[in-house]
C-alpha cells in the first residue's frame, strides 16, 4: 500500500512540474498539455467500458457532450451570479454524464457485443440529430459560451491563465485515474472482466451481466462527462461538435491505439493521438489517413497497442537483453523509414494535387522540389516504398529471433 | 394530397429499395463470417464514384458493370490480405478493422476526387419521363433503381437456394467445420461472399449516386442508416432487413413532406401551450425538420419493446 502512494505521489509531483519543463512552458504546450488531459479521461473512461468491460461503443462523445453542456450552461449561471468555483463546475458535467449513462445505458445494455455497438451508434447519431434541432440548449451551429473568469475566485486564483486551468484539468485527472483503478477494484469492477470474459458463467455465479454492464456504463458516462465538464472550463465554448460522431470515433482509436489490456493504455493512447493530431495537422492535410493507417496497423500487427509494445520493452530491458533487440532494430529501421517516407511521399503528392489544385504540380517534400506534372516523383516514390517493403520483410525474422532471445532466452 | 401521397409512396419505395441494396449485403456478411462490415456504406460510396469516373470513360452502361466489379475487387483484397488475419482476434478486432477502412477509404477517396461534391448527375440516356401520373412524370432512371433491386434480390434469392454454390456457403453459416471436412474451402467462399457483399454495396451506389449527394461525406450520413435498418430488421435476417427498409424509406419520405408539428396539433385539439414553455421549443420542431431522427427514434423503440428486431429469432 505504501508502495502505491509514493506512486501516485510521483504521478502528482510529476502532473505538477510538467508544465514548467523548458519546452513545455509556453502558453502553446500549456495549451496542448491541457487538451491531452482532458482527453486522458475521457479514455480511461472510455477503456472502462472495452478494455474492462468488453463493450465496444460507437457514441461515447454523446456523455461527453452533454456533460460539457451542463458544464457550461453552470458557468453561464455563475457568470450570472451562482456563487461557485470554477474547479467545481466540472462536476455538473459529471452529473450530467452520470443521469445521461443511466437513461441511455439501460437502453444500451441491454445487448452486449455487435448490437450494444449499434445501439450505441444509433443513440449517438439520435443525441447529435437532436442537438442540431433544439438550439435554446445546444445553441446551435456557433453552441454556447461562457466566461470562466466572471467567477468567485477559489484559492486567491482567477483562472484567466492556461497555467491555472491545466492544474484544475491535472488535479481531476489524477482523481479520475484513482477513481476508475479504485473501480477496477471493487467487487463490481471485478465482475466487469468476468462479464467481459465469459457472460455465461458470471451468471452461473449468481450474477446479472445485464446489472454489471449497466453500472460500468453509469460509472464511464460519469467520467466521460467530467472530461466534457473540464473541455467546456478550458474552451469556454461547447458546440454540438461535441457530441459527434467524429469525437467518438477518436476515443475509439486513442484507446485502442493506446491498447486496451492495460490501464495506462488509454492514457498513452490520449497523448499520442493528440500529440499526433495537433502536430501532423499543421503539416498535412491527410492527418485523418494517417491516423487510420495506424490504427489498422495496430489491429494487425500489434493488438495490445501501444502499452503492451512498451511493456514488452520493460521486459526485455530488465532481462538485460537490449543490445541485441536494438542491433535488429538498426537493421530494420532504414528499411522501415524507406517504405513510409515512399508511401507517404506518394500520398502527399495525391493529396496536394486533389486538395489544392490552385497550389500546382511543383512541391517540396521531404526537402526535395519535385514536379508532380512529371512521372518521376511517382515512380521514385514508389520505388523506395516497394525496396523498403521488401527489405523490411527479409529483415522482420530477424527482429522476432532477438525478441523471442531477449524474452525466452 | 392523393398525388403527394402516391409519389411520396413511390419515392419511400425507391428510397427503401436501396436501403435493402445496401443492407442485404451487410446481412450477408454478417450471417456467413459474423463480421459487422463498418465500412460497407464506404463500398457504396465507392461504387457512387467508380461510375461516375468509368462513366466519363466508357459511357453509363459499361460503368453500370465494371463499378460493382471493381467494388467486389476491392471487397475481396480487403478479405483476403486484411480481415482473415485480424479473424484470429475476434469480433470485436474485425469490427474496429472494418471501422478504420471506413476512414481510410474516406480520405482516400478526398484523395482521388477532392472534398467537393462531384456533378455526378443522371446520365441523359436513362433521365426520360416513363410516365404521367396526375399531371406530375415519373423518371425512368427512377424505375430502373426499383428495377436493379429487384433484379438483385430475384438474382440473391436464386444463387442461394437454387445453385450448388449457394448452398455449400448456408451449409458454412452454421457449420464450417463440417463444410471444409467435405473438400469445400470455407475460406476462398468468405472471400466469395465478402466480394459479393461489396459488389451488391457498389451497385447500390452507382444507382443510388445520383439520387444522393456524391461527396467524401456521403458514407458517413448514410452508414449508420443502414445499420438500424440491419438492427431493426432483426440482425442476419434478409427479410427482416427488406421489411425494415421499406418501413424506414417510406416513413422518412412521408415524414419530409409533413409540415405539421406537435404544436399544431395542440392547437387543433385546443390543448394550449405557453408562450415561454419550456418545451414549446420541442413542440415546434416540424415533422420534416425531424424526419432525420426517425429511423434512429425507431430502433431505440424496437429495442425497447422487442431487443431482437422485426424477423429476430433469438437473443445474443
Amino acid at each position: 500500500m505504501r508502495h502505491a502512494a509514493r506512486w501516485w505521489a510521483a504521478c502528482a509531483a510529476l502532473l505538477a512540474l510538467l508544465p514548467w519543463v523548458p519546452g513545455l512552458d509556453g502558453n502553446f504546450a500549456r495549451s496542448l498539455l491541457s487538451q491531452m488531459g482532458i482527453a486522458a479521461i475521457f479514455a480511461i473512461s472510455y477503456n472502462l467500458l472495452l478494455g474492462q468491460t468488453g463493450l465496444l461503443s460507437f457514441g461515447h462523445a454523446v456523455y461527453f457532450g452533454l456533460g460539457g453542456y451542463a458544464a457550461i450552461h453552470l458557468l453561464r449561471a455563475v457568470n450570472g451570479g451562482v456563487p461557485i468555483p470554477v474547479p467545481f463546475v466540472p462536476l455538473a458535467g459529471a452529473l450530467a454524464g452520470l443521469a445521461a449513462g443511466i437513461v441511455l445505458g439501460s437502453v444500451a445494455t441491454r445487448r452486449a457485443g455487435t448490437i450494444f455497438a449499434l445501439i450505441t451508434l444509433g443513440v449517438g447519431e439520435l443525441v447529435h440529430a437532436a442537438s442540431l434541432m433544439l438550439p435554446a440548449f445546444f445553441g446551435g451551429e456557433e453552441g454556447i459560451t461562457a466566461s470562466r473568469t466572471r467567477a468567485p475566485h477559489f484559492l486567491g486564483l482567477d483562472f484567466g491563465s492556461q497555467l491555472q486551468v491545466y492544474y484544475v484539468i491535472a488535479s481531476w485527472l489524477l482523481a479520475s485515474a484513482l477513481l476508475a483503478l479504485a473501480f477496477m477494484r471493487t467487487p463490481v469492477g471485478r465482475m466487469c472482466n468476468a462479464v467481459r470474459d465469459n457472460p455465461e458463467r458470471a451468471e452461473f455465479i449468481g450474477y446479472n451481466p445485464q446489472r454489471v454492464r449497466f453500472i460500468a456504463c453509469s460509472v464511464s458516462a460519469m467520467l466521460a462527462g467530467l472530461a466534457g465538464g473540464l473541455h467546456a472550463i478550458n474552451y469556454e465554448i461547447v458546440t454540438s461538435e461535441a457530441v459527434g460522431a467524429m469525437r467518438s470515433g477518436e476515443v475509439l482509436l486513442m484507446v485502442y491505439i493506446g491498447g486496451v489490456h492495460h490501464f495506462i493504455g488509454a492514457i498513452v493512447g490520449a497523448i499520442a493521438i493528440t500529440w499526433l493530431q495537433v502536430s501532423l495537422s499543421s503539416y498535412t492535410s491527410a492527418w485523418l489517413l494517417y491516423l487510420g493507417l495506424i490504427f489498422m496497423a495496430i489491429i494487425l500487427y500489434a493488438p495490445g497497442g501501444l502499452a503492451a509494445i512498451l511493456v514488452k520493452h520493460a521486459a526485455i530491458w530488465r532481462s538485460r537483453a537490449m543490445g541485441g533487440v536494438l542491433r535488429a532494430y538498426a537493421l530494420a529501421l532504414p528499411a522501415a523509414l524507406m517504405m513510409v517516407g515512399g508511401a507517404v511521399t506518394l500520398l502527399e503528392i495525391a493529396y496536394r494535387l486533389s486538395t489544392q489544385p490552385e497550389a500546382g504540380a511543383r512541391m517540396t517534400l521531404f526537402w526535395i522540389p519535385m514536379d508532380a506534372a512529371t512521372p518521376w516523383p511517382w515512380l521514385g516514390a514508389a520505388a523506395v516504398a516497394f525496396a523498403g517493403f521488401f527489405l523490411l520483410r527479409r529483415v522482420a525474422p530477424r527482429v522476432r529471433d532477438a525478441w523471442d532471445l531477449a524474452l525466452h532466452g | 394530397m392523393l398525388e403527394l401521397a402516391t409519389f411520396s409512396l413511390l419515392n419511400g419505395v425507391v428510397y427503401g429499395l436501396l436501403l435493402f441494396m445496401l443492407s442485404s449485403g451487410l446481412t450477408l456478411i454478417f450471417s456467413m463470417m459474423g463480421v459487422l462490415n463498418f465500412a460497407h456504406a464506404s463500398f457504396f460510396m465507392l461504387g457512387a464514384y467508380f461510375s461516375w469516373q468509368v462513366g466519363r470513360w466508357v459511357g453509363f452502361w459499361p460503368a453500370l458493370a465494371i463499378a460493382p466489379l471493381a467494388c467486389g475487387l476491392v471487397g475481396a483484397l480487403v478479405e483476403r490480405y486484411g480481415l482473415r488475419k485480424v479473424h484470429p482476434q475476434g469480433h470485436v478486432a474485425e469490427i474496429l478493422f472494418t471501422f478504420g477502412l471506413s476512414y481510410v477509404i474516406g480520405e482516400l477517396v478526398v484523395m482521388a476526387w477532392g472534398r467537393a461534391p462531384i456533378e455526378n448527375r443522371v446520365p441523359a440516356s436513362i433521365d426520360f419521363p416513363i410516365f404521367t401520373l396526375m399531371g406530375t412524370s415519373y423518371p425512368f432512371y427512377k424505375a430502373m433503381m426499383m428495377a436493379i433491386s429487384v433484379a438483385m434480390f430475384a438474382f440473391l434469392w436464386v444463387a442461394f437456394k437454387r445453385t450448388r454454390v449457394g448452398l455449400v456457403i448456408q451449409a458454412a453459416l452454421t457449420h464450417p467445420q463440417m463444410v471444409g471436412a467435405l473438400g469445400h474451402d470455407v475460406q476462398r467462399l468468405f472471400v466469395l461472399v465478402f466480394a459479393v457483399g461489396s459488389a451488391l454495396a457498389g451497385l447500390a451506389g452507382v444507382i443510388g449516386g445520383f439520387a444522393l449527394l456524391t461527396e467524401p461525406n456521403m458514407a458517413v450520413a448514410l452508414g449508420p442508416i443502414v445499420f438500424v435498418v440491419v438492427v431493426v430488421g432483426g440482425l442476419g435476417s434478409i427479410p427482416g432487413a427488406f421489411i425494415a427498409s421499406m418501413l424506414i424509406g417510406i416513413v422518412q419520405t412521408f415524414a419530409v413532406a409533413l409540415d405539421y408539428s406537435l404544436l399544431d396539433l395542440f392547437r387543433a385539439a385546443g390543448i394550449p401551450v405557453a408562450a415561454n414553455s419550456a418545451l414549446r421549443e420541442l413542440y415546434a420542431i416540424k415533422i420534416a425538420q425531424a424526419a432525420p431522427i426517425i429511423p434512429y427514434f425507431l430502433l431505440v423503440l424496437i429495442l425497447v419493446a422487442r431487443p431482437r428486431g422485426i424477423m429476430g429469432t433469438r437473443d445474443q
